[in-house]
């Protein structure tokens, strides 16, 4: 069943030096129970796709008109751009759908007990009465394995350490029992021991709870232990989209390519490492056509800088827009 | 060996006190305990751990940036031979001309007003390397080309580059002076991977071409393995691993190194579930496990590891370890 539908998502910011493009045609979907890994470099526009189905954008974000971002909720469909005042967001915002953040220190409130902040979302979004609040918000730190759950609660954000903060975040994103999770970047700050244990338990509440998670990281090893879809941005656009096994192991497009040249790989030590020619453009300075073929290996000349490509099915729900694949195959 | 080190540490011990009292000694925060490595002469050594393991304050020790509690460093090229706890005055500014540091954050340590010329100027000035304003420009040109950076935006601001061309920037900063020995503390940590191997090929070339001796710490083990020659991996203030590369990842005898290893997301969707978890957290330096510091962590755990600091002792040539159990 698909829980969420984004179509022909557009989305630029008003500046002071004129309209960015933040993110341009992104369409994809989720279904329920599924992880879909969205991976991308900085500036991509991960965050900023994922921060509108929440509607967290600031107010210079201008969606265009054919935008349209659907959620499939047992009461109806939500129609996420056109919901107004704060109390039909509320919905979105912590109700059908919860996120997590890169960095737990920031996003808990320095002077208030982790008990207080758990339970204060939890009046909002569900009828339970204060003293039940506090005991499933107990309960859910227990389940995240929080060691003395009952003292934690009474804790703030400053006693407990990084993978703690980040466990008690999930805990709290949890509590109200959300058919989305949108967890951007949740292991970044973590230690890599510290990350293998979240991640084992961010993939065990996927099959307990049955919700659905897009899961933002730019870590592509990460995608693969944890995702069961993914789609790859760059420059605000998907350039490639599939399931996990396929993308990794026959990426179609030269940016994944590219981007799985540049990992450093344990297996092969001798191997240089390839990286991608050139940085990432600014966004003022977006290219024409193909936003990636300033820096693609296998441009096209006269095509690729002045016309964008399609995007092209290669099977199994597997797909890239690339003008090089559109050539190969009619040459084959 | 004939070679001698360039670096050679002896127990170091570095210690910061916890706040202050009013009589006797305030509690003390050991980072670095008793820690002695050998880095050779043109070497890239790697160091790893996890936060909180000490390895940026090790770093900073040997440049002297942190006050050293106990122990000694020795900095020994053919020219000057240095006893780095014990610089003074005149001493202390020549070894700050031999060694130098490139930063983490390529965004924090540019300065916004300065254009990228006068920043990668200013060493050369501040130490008064060069005599006249055309010998600082042919100086910074030469270094700028080194670093692949276009001589037309030595006018510009900082705040007009990208992630890796600021890190760029940086290094050829860091460079200019000549500098023997290196310290890369996460240099590329805040970069995206497409950028990030740009940034480990240029400094592998350069160290080609400069003869550089390098220390690079990570978090990242895939990153150090690439680059390094020799390896040494930290937790909680001690060495746990030192060996050469290739030793290290085919044949990791510390049960944590062995973990850090496993812990590493693959590429391959396959290969889930095989790794060796660690459970628990990195305890506090405050005051860190009796015997060996990683028991309380440790799958392969006895009762002597509570009670008894593991032996530092080598396995094979450049290798050595700090595990009873290690073979």
């Amino acid at each position: 069943m698909t829980l969420l539908t984004v179509k022909n998502l557009n989305l630029k910011f008003d500046t002071d030096e004129g309209r960015i493009t933040a993110v341009e045609n992104v369409s994809f979907e989720i279904n329920a129970g599924e992880v879909l890994g969205l991976v991308g470099e900085s500036g991509s526009g991960k965050t900023v796709t994922a921060k509108s189905l929440m509607r967290l954008n600031p107010s210079n974000a201008v969606y265009s008109s054919e935008s349209g971002i659907h959620l499939d909720l047992e009461s109806g469909v939500v129609e996420v751009l056109s919901l107004k005042s704060s109390r039909e967001l509320e919905i979105v915002r912590g109700g059908a759908i919860s996120m997590i953040f890169q960095e737990p220190m920031a996003s808990f409130a320095p002077a208030i007990t982790i008990g207080n902040q758990m339970v204060e979302q939890l009046l909002i979004h569900t009828s339970l009465s204060k003293r039940e609040c506090s005991e499933l918000s107990v309960e859910m730190l227990e389940r995240v394995g929080i060691d003395e759950a009952g003292k934690r609660f009474y804790q703030y954000a400053f006693e407990l350490s990084g993978g703690m903060r980040q466990r008690a975040m999930i805990a709290m994103a949890l509590s109200t029992k959300p058919k989305l999770l949108i967890a951007d970047e949740p292991t970044t700050a973590l230690d890599v021991t510290i990350q293998a244990q979240v991640l084992d338990l961010m993939k065990d509440l996927v099959s307990e709870f049955g919700m659905a998670i897009l899961f933002i990281t730019h870590d592509l090893g990460v995608i693969a232990q944890v995702a069961d879809r993914v789609a790859v941005m760059y420059l605000g656009g998907i350039v490639e989209s599939g399931p996990v096994r396929e993308v990794l192991k026959s990426p179609a497009h030269p940016y994944t390519r590219g981007l799985i040249n540049a990992l450093p790989k344990l297996d092969s030590l001798d191997e240089p490492l390839t990286p991608i020619p050139g940085d990432i453009p600014s966004p003022l300075e977006r290219p024409t056509g193909c936003v990636f073929h300033t820096r693609c290996p296998e441009v096209l000349a006269d095509r690729c800088d002045s016309s964008v490509p399609q995007r092209i099915i290669l099977g199994h729900g597997h797909s890239a827009s690339c003008f090089a694949i559109d050539s190969k195959e009619k040459t084959a | 060996m004939t070679e001698k080190p360039l670096i050679r540490i002896k127990n170091l011990n570095v210690e910061f006190p916890l706040g202050r009292t009013l009589f006797g000694k305030p509690p003390m925060l050991r980072a670095v305990n008793d820690v002695s490595l050998d880095i050779m002469p043109g070497q890239f050594f790697g160091l790893v751990g996890e936060s909180g393991s000490g390895k940026t304050t090790l770093g900073r020790a040997i440049l002297r940036a942190v006050p050293i509690s106990s122990g000694k460093i020795t900095f020994d090229d053919a020219e000057v031979c240095y006893d780095v706890g014990s610089l003074l005055k005149k001493d202390l500014k020549n070894y700050r001309k031999l060694s130098q540091l490139i930063f983490q954050d390529p965004y924090a340590a540019l300065s916004p007003r300065m254009t990228v010329r006068d920043i990668i100027a200013e060493p050369l000035e501040v130490m008064g390397l060069t005599q006249t304003r055309e010998e600082t420009d042919e100086r910074v040109r030469e270094m700028a080309t080194k670093c692949r950076l276009n001589l037309e935006h030595l006018r510009r601001f900082p705040h007009a580059f990208s992630g890796g061309q600021r890190q760029r920037i940086s290094i050829a900063r860091t460079l200019v002076c000549n500098p023997n020995f290196v310290v890369a503390d996460e240099s590329v940590a805040a970069l995206d991977v497409s950028i990030q191997a740009d940034i480990l090929n240029l400094l592998r070339s350069l160290q080609d071409e400069l003869g550089i001796t390098f220390l690079f710490i990570s978090h990242d083990l895939s990153v150090v393995a690439h680059i390094c020659d020799h390896v040494a991996v930290m937790y909680l203030g001690t060495l746990v691993e030192s060996a050469p590369t290739r030793k290290l990842f085919d044949n990791p005898s510390h049960p944590y190194t062995k973990a850090l290893l496993s812990a590493i997301p693959s590429l391959d969707p396959d290969d889930s579930g095989k790794a060796q978890k660690l459970e628990g957290e990195i305890p506090s330096p405050v005051n860190p496990p009796p015997g060996c510091r990683f028991h309380t962590r440790c799958p392969l755990v006895e009762d002597r590891c509570r009670n008894e600091v593991p032996l530092w002792r080598e396995l094979s040539e450049g290798h050595s370890v700090a595990c009873t159990f290690a073979k």
